[in-house]
């Protein structure tokens, strides 16, 4: 099959406007004809939902949380993008279309970025009418602050609780459909499987998390808004729960995979404390603007962050502001994530383990008084005392890079329809907007855009050539997907070894930390294959399950999202070595320029790499989707 | 360090459930609270007994699942945090801690620490949003609100719906969540169309979920991890005052 990103014809920045207005439309009074199903509830799965149902859709919600509103999105901190241009600095639709794509190393779709764009001020419109408190000005109009890759104040933000407000209205937008009864809401449920009639995605099997009861839902359509993978690695920012099973599984039936060796390593992160360690916390790109980042320029193993204080500054390296004149500390997060992990490896790295490094306030709270520091940080300074145990205002804070987001998922068409027919992929589930590298605030702006703005109309495309016709889940592919579903649970409880999940789950993780992480080389990503397999070998000989699946089991649960990433941490293998160029988080050590920095080579790797599934143990075949880029120069990224 | 764990165990809605009693070695003061029963579930699993359950998901303070009465206070002994912010360096080598799950009626034990708390999206369900569809919005900056609202707004914004204020309170009163939601959307002008619906609809949902009436002891305040404060009960009293002069649902 050649892929068919279905990019409309004509100028940049009207192809979104033309899309909108040549794709065909459904009848407001057959819109109640159509089912929808929509898998996750974060920004992009409950915006869409909350959308499509005020349409006319019968939409039906599932999440694996206990309510809707505890998803992921959630933990967003920093910011929302959107082209406003409120603060009167030079900000346009083109320049935030232009920054997104430079900050993704020119590995992104030009069209996509260009409506998302686009529409992101219709986002921050919308947001304010539902109620969601953004940070003002003293006159009342709305506040912005600058992020990384930017030249101008573009991020709408409300403190640092950004995501949990944008989530919480579109919580909000989702609850009054659910009242109104146009949603049908299943919380505590998870996806295990998409069902394909004649082609076309016509359902899904949930698992019950609460009695594991086994049950089929039918639509006309089905939305993954499920989040990314970046739990493949067991520690990251994600949320305990967070998973690729939705995603994986979807996969295995025919939507093919993009880019999954691209995932974004945020450089500002809590360290890792000892192997009990169950999840990473970030601590917000905006301590870069004041916090000085540096190693002793000797190594000084398991030098703690109060006999840092005392020393000199002769012997201090403060390595990204002597490598970096010009964006000093406020290097993007590849770069610095790069450098923090280079010092490290040479033996300068402090603390217990020799895996962080300082971020040190001395400076700044000298130059504006620790009240002005705690009026811009006061907040994070709190959370990190709270994890490390360490006061912030009187020694520095010891940081580590972890995995953060991924910016690789699910190919999708312009209408962010993937290669099957009827199932759609939205927010960070999909691949389609962010390149190699994520720009900060942008996470949020792409899953509301995608939710809100973009699949209300593209959907109607579809459903308005679809037969009204349900389909009974008594069907024989809904059956036929519940016992392959109910075998593999099974297959999983007779097992019986003597591992723990996480046990595996840890394995991996490291696995993948050390050889797929932030840097990568052709003999590294050999052994992690390798490594890869016997671990998924051994988990299906050795993995211990216990209780049944009539019941609320978390290890089972565990057991099965394990076993997809197990699955997908060899897809992202097989994808970096395919990639043999450096681009934004995929750090090629083959392609580097004399100065260590990444190189990319366009005339190479100028394309979306998109994996199709061909069975069992077999390996994927990949098709290239080549990279257009009319509007845009390709420059290497200079940040010296 | 050593510790003694009493852990509350019910194999779900209709088992009885009681107390039990484990006993964990080598914790490091830096392991949080939950990784500190993380633990413990690797060694039960090992064991061949079912693991304790319980709900969390972010670990870091916002997510509002993780929910477990330790010692008798929710979310622990430290004040404005959550469970999974708790770092076992808040406990002594030899320590006895008793866990339990929220205990109200209308939250319903689902299994050993985990409730069910769909009653909190009933009542958002019931009228915590602004009748607005998506697209047609007017320009966000043709909204200006004073930067004094719009901060206590945020401030009632900030719940995160754990359920600790009614773990924490002798009647079960939902009283400081359900208000937090009404006094956010009382302060912004967004709000203002259907101040007096809102509040009546969301009381009545609160008090049809079966949980206590609210008598201003406070103890929802002090155990809340995000601070809400008792300002929005009382902003709540006089819109449910108002609304009820003014009412068109008799």
């Amino acid at each position: 099959m050649a892929l068919d990103s279905k990019i409309p014809a004509g100028p940049l920045a009207e192809k979104w406007t033309k899309h909108k207005f040549n794709i065909k439309l459904v009848n407001p009074a057959n819109k109640r004809k159509y089912d929808v199903i929509v898998v996750g509830t974060g920004l992009a799965g409950a915006s869409a939902a909350a959308s499509l149902a005020e349409l006319g859709y019968n939409v039906k919600s599932f999440c694996y949380q206990d309510s809707p509103r505890r998803a992921h999105s959630i933990a967003a901190q920093g910011g929302i993008n959107a082209a406003k241009n409120y603060p009167n600095d030079g900000d346009s639709i083109f320049r935030l279309f232009y920054d997104t794509i430079k900050g993704g190393d020119y590995r992104s779709r030009e069209a996509n970025v260009y409506r998302l764009a686009e529409v992101s001020n219709n986002i921050i419109d919308q947001c304010v009418a539902q109620g969601v408190p953004f940070a003002r000005e003293y006159g009342g109009l709305l506040d912005n602050r600058s992020f990384g890759g930017a030249q101008v104040s573009r991020t709408f933000y409300a403190r640092g609780q950004t995501g949990q407000q944008l989530l919480l209205g579109a919580y909000s937008a989702l609850s009054r459909q659910i009242a109104k009864g146009k949603v049908e809401l299943f919380p505590r449920t998870e996806m295990l499987d998409v069902v394909i009639i004649e082609g076309k995605a016509r359902g899904i099997v949930v698992r019950d998390l609460v009695t594991g009861k086994i049950s089929s839902h039918s639509a006309h359509a089905v939305l993954l808004a499920t989040g990314g993978y970046g739990n493949v690695f067991y520690l990251s920012t994600n949320a305990m729960g967070a998973n690729a099973t939705a995603a994986w599984r979807a996969h295995k039936k025919g939507a093919y995979f993009a880019n999954p060796c691209f995932t974004q390593i945020h450089p500002t992160c809590i360290p890792v404390s000892g192997d009990h360690q169950s999840k990473l916390t970030l601590m917000s790109e905006s301590l870069r603007n004041d916090g000085r980042i540096w190693v002793p320029k000797k190594a000084m193993p398991g030098l703690t962050a109060k006999e840092a204080v005392s020393i000199p500054e002769e012997e201090r390296d403060y390595y990204l502001e002597r490598r970096y004149p010009a964006f000093g500390n406020l290097v993007p997060r590849d770069v610095a994530s790069r450098n923090a992990k280079m010092v490290c490896d040479e033996g300068r790295g402090v603390g217990a383990t020799g895996q962080a490094v300082f971020l040190d306030f001395a400076d700044a709270i000298k130059r504006l008084g620790e009240d002005v520091i705690r009026d811009k940080y006061g907040n994070l300074f709190d959370m990190y005392r709270q994890i490390q145990g360490d006061n912030p205002y009187e020694v520095p804070m010891m940081i580590y890079p972890a995995v953060h987001y991924t910016m690789g998922g699910l190919w999708v068409d312009y209408n962010l329809m993937t290669t099957i027919d009827g199932l759609y992929a939205l927010g960070e589930c999909n691949f389609s907007d962010h390149g190699a590298n994520r720009l900060g605030a942008s996470a949020l702006m792409q899953g509301l855009a995608d939710g809100y703005f973009v699949i209300p109309y593209t959907i109607g495309d579809y459903l308005a050539g679809m037969a009204y016709d349900k389909v009974p889940t008594d069907h024989e592919a809904f059956r036929q997907a519940e016992d392959e579903v109910k075998e593999k649970i099974n297959k999983l409880l007779r097992v019986n070894g003597d591992k723990t999940v996480d046990e595996f789950h840890k394995e991996l993780g490291k696995v993948m930390w050390d050889y797929v992480g932030m840097a990568r080389n052709e003999e590294g990503l050999k052994i992690a294959k390798e490594k890869i397999r016997e671990i998924r070998e051994s988990f299906w000989q050795n993995v211990k399950v216990l209780g049944d699946n009539e019941e609320m089991n978390l290890s089972l649960e565990k057991a099965g999202r394990v076993a997809d990433f197990l699955e997908l941490a060899e897809l992202m293998v097989d994808d970096a070595r395919d990639r043999k160029e450096s681009c934004g988080g995929h750090f090629r050590e083959e392609s580097q320029t004399e100065e260590g920095e990444a190189k990319r080579i366009d005339d190479q790797y100028s394309y979306v790499a998109a994996w199709k599934y061909q069975g069992e143990g077999r390996e994927e075949a990949l098709e290239k989707e080549t990279l257009e880029f009319e509007n845009v120069k390709l420059t290497q990224r200079s940040y010296k | 360090m050593n510790l003694t764990l009493h852990i509350w165990r019910q194999k779900n809605s209709t088992d009885k459930g009681g107390f039990k009693a484990y006993e964990v070695s080598n914790i490091s003061p830096d392991m949080s609270f939950l990784e500190m029963i993380d633990v413990l579930n690797e060694e039960l699993t090992h064991k061949g007994e079912d693991p304790v359950h319980f709900d969390h998901d972010c670990r870091e303070g916002i997510c509002g699942t993780c929910s477990m009465v330790i010692n008798g206070r929710p979310h622990g002994p430290k004040q404005a945090i959550t469970t999974c912010q708790l770092h076992m360096r808040s406990f002594n080598d030899g320590d006895d801690i008793t866990i339990e799950p929220w205990r109200a009626k209308a939250f319903p034990v689902v299994k050993d620490l985990i409730v069910d708390r769909s009653a909190f999206d009933r009542i958002i369900q019931a009228g915590g949003y602004v009748s607005i569809n998506t697209g047609g919005a007017p320009d966000a900056n043709e909204i200006p609100i004073p930067k004094r609202i719009a901060d206590e707004a945020m401030d009632a914004a900030a719940c995160i719906g754990c359920g600790a204020c009614v773990a924490a309170c002798k009647n079960a009163s939902a009283m400081l969540f359900t208000s937090a939601k009404i006094s956010q959307l009382a302060l912004l002008p967004q709000g203002n169309t259907e101040r007096h619906s809102r509040v009546e609809k969301m009381i009545w949902q609160m008090e049809e979920e079966g949980f206590g009436a609210c008598t201003n002891t406070g103890a929802c305040e002090a155990e809340c991890p995000k601070e809400i404060s008792l300002v929005h009960i009382a902003r709540v009293h006089r819109e449910y005052m108002a609304a009820k002069v003014s009412s068109h649902n008799v």
